[in-house]
């Protein structure tokens, strides 16, 4: 498997990070370098084990159905980097 | 009279509860020592006037005959990944360059309620990912210690938590707070000559703390001795409804327990722990902790961890997935930077804040973990890498048959130059290889430092232990520090 600065490309606007050309071309070998040594894990046999979903076996807890955070608008808004009328403030997204 | 900066943790509360000497002259000591070694770098934030007005309330407790609590009196570091109330929570990265929490971390507010003070925020690897702190967006952090070859090369201090270890070794702060997600507190706790745990997955709360890999991610204190890190354990620890992962558990009376004699106990040599092209002073130290371990009383038996060779690959598909997946917050939207070009459409504004507020290092974990995570490489990368950490579990879950504990070296090195890694990421990865394996299985382990080696610089060995029995692994470690007598302190050239 071999990553081609399209697939870079694409990764990261997948990630939403903007990247340049050459930033691509740097990333390439890189990221190759990193996944080519990752590959090995492809040598365990794995076909009998279940994928671990917990790593300390802990029991998933219950609680009454209430109501126990809320009314902290300004604190939540604290900061952002532009927050108008209690609202967070984004670009247009809709012409 | 005493320099108070010379003693430690325990030290220092007995001190003060006796009355000799008071919590405000401990503060002003150590707030003095800060403001005067910052070309070590080790703080992003000083906070003179947290850890005295928690002196104060020290001194007014015991004036007015109240029983102290248990950190009364003790000034110490914050890694920069709790977030704490009022003061900048940075994770050391230009993205929350300014975010000032409105809300306390449950592990530094468990140290408030304690009794403890904060002298500042202490720089660490950007988003905790780095092995050397040099990733840090506030600069390198580095270590006090020197070769003794006549150079000067300024060293790491081991990351991510590179600032909480070159400040404890330098006398800056007598404890500090850590976060381990592969090795991020033994690793820097043996490249600078002091000591570290990294609890049960689960025994700390994760609330409040900037997260790196979930699953993975775990606080725990940094301190010179082993007495020092069980002190700040017991006060770190504990179940918190606001994290799903916290253990429901009591949390044990670790100090009071702390026991050097090992007899009955038998002790693991993991054999797959010996690795090509390890140096020959830590495979000494490593035998010296066997000798060291057996004069403790403790049996020593061989031991077969076989997956061990894949635990550093799988770390390398799950931590930078979870990541890709935790750090998708940083929107520039809610918190931290945002930037936007002139004309930017929302998409454009996401990709350009995250392209400026992440540093290289972050940027290629999330591109890893994007990549392993997206369609068509889901199974064979991800899945398989969960499959294998089932497997390293296992090795773990088998070894428990035939002892109780584990020793290996904490590293493969002592402390390398700033520089001499960090143009080859896989090589940096590669420092991690001792102490990633029990990451993924999450269980307790603690580097304590054995010696030096030839240049004079500091080397760590691990005891790993059974999931929730952090006191073996505390009692094992004090065999080895009253056995090592590491006295070695770095020279003071800051």
């Amino acid at each position: 498997m071999s990553v081609d600065t399209a697939t870079v490309k694409k990764v990261a606007s997948l990630a939403r990070i903007a990247i340049s050309d050459a930033d691509a071309e740097r990333l390439a070998p890189e990221l190759n370098n990193i996944l080519g040594w990752i590959e090995q894990l492809g040598e365990v046999d794995t076909s009998a084990v279940e994928p671990m979903t917990a790593v300390i076996p802990n029991t998933l807890r219950l609680r009454d159905d209430v109501v126990t955070d809320g009314g902290i608008r300004d604190d939540v808004l604290a900061n952002a980097p532009l927050a108008e009328h209690g609202f967070f403030t984004v670009p247009k997204v809709i012409e | 009279m005493t320099d108070v900066t010379t003693l430690g943790v325990a030290a220092i509360r007995d001190g003060v509860r006796s009355g000799d000497f008071s919590a405000v002259e401990v503060a002003n000591a150590f707030v003095a020592k800060v403001s005067a070694a910052r070309q070590l770098n080790a703080f992003i934030v000083e906070t003179p006037d947290h850890a005295i007005a928690a002196a104060k309330a020290a001194d007014a407790a015991r004036a007015a005959g109240e029983t102290l609590k248990p950190l009364a009196g003790v000034p110490i570091g914050m890694k920069d990944l709790f977030c704490t109330k009022g003061v900048q929570t940075t994770a050391a990265s230009h993205m929350l360059e300014g975010f000032t929490p409105v809300y306390e971390s449950t592990v530094s507010q468990k140290l408030w309620d304690a009794g403890a003070g904060m002298l500042g925020k202490l720089n660490l690897d950007q988003f905790a990912m780095g092995s050397s702190n040099e990733t840090s967006y506030f600069g390198n952090v580095i270590s006090p210690w020197r070769r003794k070859d006549g150079g000067n090369a300024a060293l790491a201090p081991g990351g991510s938590s590179g600032g909480s270890s070159s400040a404890i070794a330098a006398r800056l702060v007598p404890a500090a707070t850590g976060t381990d997600t592969g090795g991020s507190i033994r690793q820097p706790a043996a490249f600078t000559g002091i000591s570290g745990i990294k609890p049960t997955y689960g025994r700390c709360s994760r609330w409040g703390v900037v997260a790196f890999a979930s699953s993975l991610d775990q606080a725990g204190p940094m301190a010179r001795d082993v007495r020092d890190c069980a002190i700040m354990l017991e006060a770190m620890a504990g179940f918190d409804p606001k994290d799903a992962t916290s253990l429901d558990m009591a949390v044990p009376n670790w100090e009071a327990a702390l026991s050097a004699d090992l007899r009955g106990k038998k002790v693991g040599i993991p054999r797959e722990y010996r690795v090509d092209g390890m140096p020959a002073e830590i495979e000494a130290l490593w035998q010296q902790g066997i000798d060291w371990l057996k004069d403790a009383g403790a049996e020593i038996v061989e031991v077969s961890l076989p997956h061990t060779k894949y635990a550093l690959p799988a770390y390398y598909i799950i931590a930078p997935a979870e990541a890709s997946s935790n750090l998708a917050r940083y929107d520039g939207v809610r918190y931290g930077q945002r930037d936007l070009p002139d004309g930017a459409n929302l998409q454009e504004m996401y990709a350009a804040t995250r392209a400026a507020g992440f540093g290289p290092e972050v940027q290629r974990r999330i591109l890893i973990g994007t990549y392993v995570l997206s369609a068509g490489f889901y199974d064979a990368y991800y899945t398989q890498a969960q499959k294998v950490r089932t497997l390293i579990a296992q090795d773990f879950e088998k070894a428990w048959a035939q002892c109780d504990l584990l020793l290996t070296p904490t590293a493969p090195s002592a402390a390398f130059a700033l520089g001499e890694k960090s143009a080859d990421p896989l090589a940096m990865y590669l420092n991690d290889v001792f102490t990633v394996p029990s990451s993924l299985a999450g269980i307790p382990a603690m580097s304590v430092p054995g010696g030096l080696d030839k240049d004079g610089l500091p080397l760590g060995l691990q005891i790993i232990g059974k999931p929730f029995d952090e006191q073996g692994v505390l009692n094992a470690s004090l065999a080895i520090e009253q056995r090592a007598g590491f006295t070695a302190q770095p020279e003071q050239w800051w």
